[in-house]
């Protein structure tokens, strides 16, 4: 599915991902933790350029995303991303932040669209704010919704940008649900996250990351019960 | 009027008459005799079409640069399109020289100096406007789609969506939300400008103001009802901005 290899990537002088190889394949669960400014955001968003590798290639199902020549539009559609901070749009109705992307790429009719869009909300059980804007939801709400947006494009994988980092307590569950419903039916998933009970349960391999590097990688169960690297035991004592 | 012209040559004869009288007959004389005020009335119109064209010509300027102006700043690094850059550099010594000098000495340049053979001084004033306006517009603009949060251009393209498709659909209706009360600023500033061009001839409402002046003697008057049209000009327009703000706000219901 993503092989990566030789990753680095600076901002300015400062080193964020130091020389990483990898190979994610299809159904895996990746969840990647670890302290902030280790780099694991950036991981995820140089997945699908959002942020452009300094060195090192990323092939994403046989196409070398870093390839200057490559299609990157084609490759973002097959890798759903959802953010921190949601970023839905705020001048559309929830329905046109789903259909918008489908129906502007020819993908799928105005009706098409929406009716998957409603299929998809329904699964969300948000059906009955299709009409609304965003900035009437709460941010559960709102996350379910950006999760839905990009599973309307059909992706092969899922990339989570710590999804329920900005969220209320009360409001994780229910975004953590959503995503488990979409690993059990087999999705492809990507997750930076500080939820060590999701990561533990969901996840099918763990990334440790910090300094730029991927320190320790485990499934999560036996990195959790038994961590190797010093780093990760002072880690996992501060946050478990 | 024949109370005019009988306070008029008692003001004359240099006897003594009441401020009011005096008042009457000054502004009897800037208004309405020889119907001065239809003189004023027709300069409005000459004033509003010189904003209007003035504004056409700045909105035009000011989307075409900040557009190229954006995008350019907005490139991947290392895929630096030439002419892009090109175009960059030329828009950004145009918005240089066109802010960092007088409009004054622009119409001056441009009536007296660029455009000396032209008899139709209102159109070089409206055309001088127009650049002048083009720049800040554009900056206007520019600062309209760099403040917007990144996360809505991130977000349009990780569904897929190219850069232009995503500034179109999802950037700009934003962004032209918030810069409306800026751009209605500069139009209103505009509006004012075009009082300026009477500098190289353009035949405006301070030009008309000059005529009745010429010929009365009288400054207060001719000066303080040009003053008095361009501030309920102003407020109309003022009101008008707000009705479509207004407007822009109830469609997003936040």
């Amino acid at each position: 599915m993503i092989d990566v290899s030789h990753l680095t990537k600076y901002f300015g002088d400062n080193l964020v991902l130091d020389d990483i190889s990898e190979h994610i394949s299809p159904g895996e669960k990746i969840v990647i933790i670890g302290p902030s400014g280790s780099g694991k955001s950036t991981f995820l968003r140089c997945l699908n350029l959002l942020e452009i590798p300094s060195s090192g290639s990323i092939t994403v199902d046989g196409v070398c995303v870093t390839d200057p020549k490559a299609d990157i539009n084609a490759v973002r559609r097959s890798l759903g991303m959802v953010f921190q901070h949601f970023n839905l749009f705020p001048h559309l109705t929830v329905m046109r932040n789903l259909t918008l992307a489908p129906t502007k790429l020819g993908l799928m009719s105005k009706d098409e669209a929406e009716a998957e869009a409603l299929r998809l909300l329904d699964r969300v059980g948000l059906k009955d704010k299709a009409l609304e804007y965003p900035g009437k939801l709460s941010g559960g709400q709102k996350q379910r919704i950006a999760i839905v947006r990009a599973l309307a494009m059909k992706p092969k994988m899922m990339l989570f940008d710590e999804p329920t980092s900005a969220l209320d307590p009360e409001m994780v569950g229910e975004v953590l649900t959503v995503m488990k419903e979409l690993a059990d039916e087999g999705m492809t998933m990507a997750v930076v996250t500080h939820e060590m009970g999701f990561a533990r349960e969901v996840g099918t391999r763990l990334f440790f990351m910090d300094g730029g590097k991927i320190l320790e990688q485990n499934t999560p169960a036996a990195f959790f019960d038994d961590p190797q690297q010093p780093r990760a035991k002072e880690f996992l004592s501060k946050v478990l | 009027m024949e109370l005019y012209l009988q306070w008029k040559e008692l003001m004359r004869s240099g006897a003594d008459v009441a401020f009011w009288q005096s008042f009457y007959v000054k502004f009897y004389q800037a208004f309405i005799e020889a119907d001065r005020w239809k003189q004023y009335l027709s300069r409005v119109g000459t004033t509003l079409l010189v904003t209007a064209i003035a504004l056409a010509i700045g909105v035009l300027l000011g989307v075409i640069v900040a557009s190229v102006r954006t995008a350019h700043a907005q490139q991947r690094p290392g895929r630096h399109n030439p002419i892009l850059g090109l175009f960059n550099a030329i828009f950004n010594v145009y918005v240089t020289v066109i802010r960092g000098t007088p409009m004054m000495v622009q119409l001056l340049i441009m009536g007296l100096v660029i455009f000396k053979t032209s008899n139709n001084y209102t159109m070089v004033g409206a055309l001088t406007l127009g650049i002048n306006s083009g720049a800040y517009v554009s900056e206007i603009i520019r600062g309209g789609l760099m403040s917007l949060d990144a996360g809505q251009m991130e977000a349009g393209r990780s569904l897929g969506l190219g850069y232009l498709p995503t500034m179109i659909y999802i950037v700009v209706p934003q962004a032209f939300k918030a810069i409306l009360p800026a751009l209605g600023n500069e139009f209103i500033v505009l509006l004012k400008d075009t009082s300026l061009i009477n500098v190289i001839g353009g035949k405006e409402l301070v030009y008309a103001a000059q005529g009745v002046m010429s010929r009365t003697y009288e400054q207060m008057f001719p000066l303080f009802g040009v003053a008095a049209i361009y501030l309920v000009l102003v407020i109309i327009f003022t009101w008008l901005l707000g009705l479509l703000e207004r407007r822009l706000r109830k469609s997003d219901r936040r």
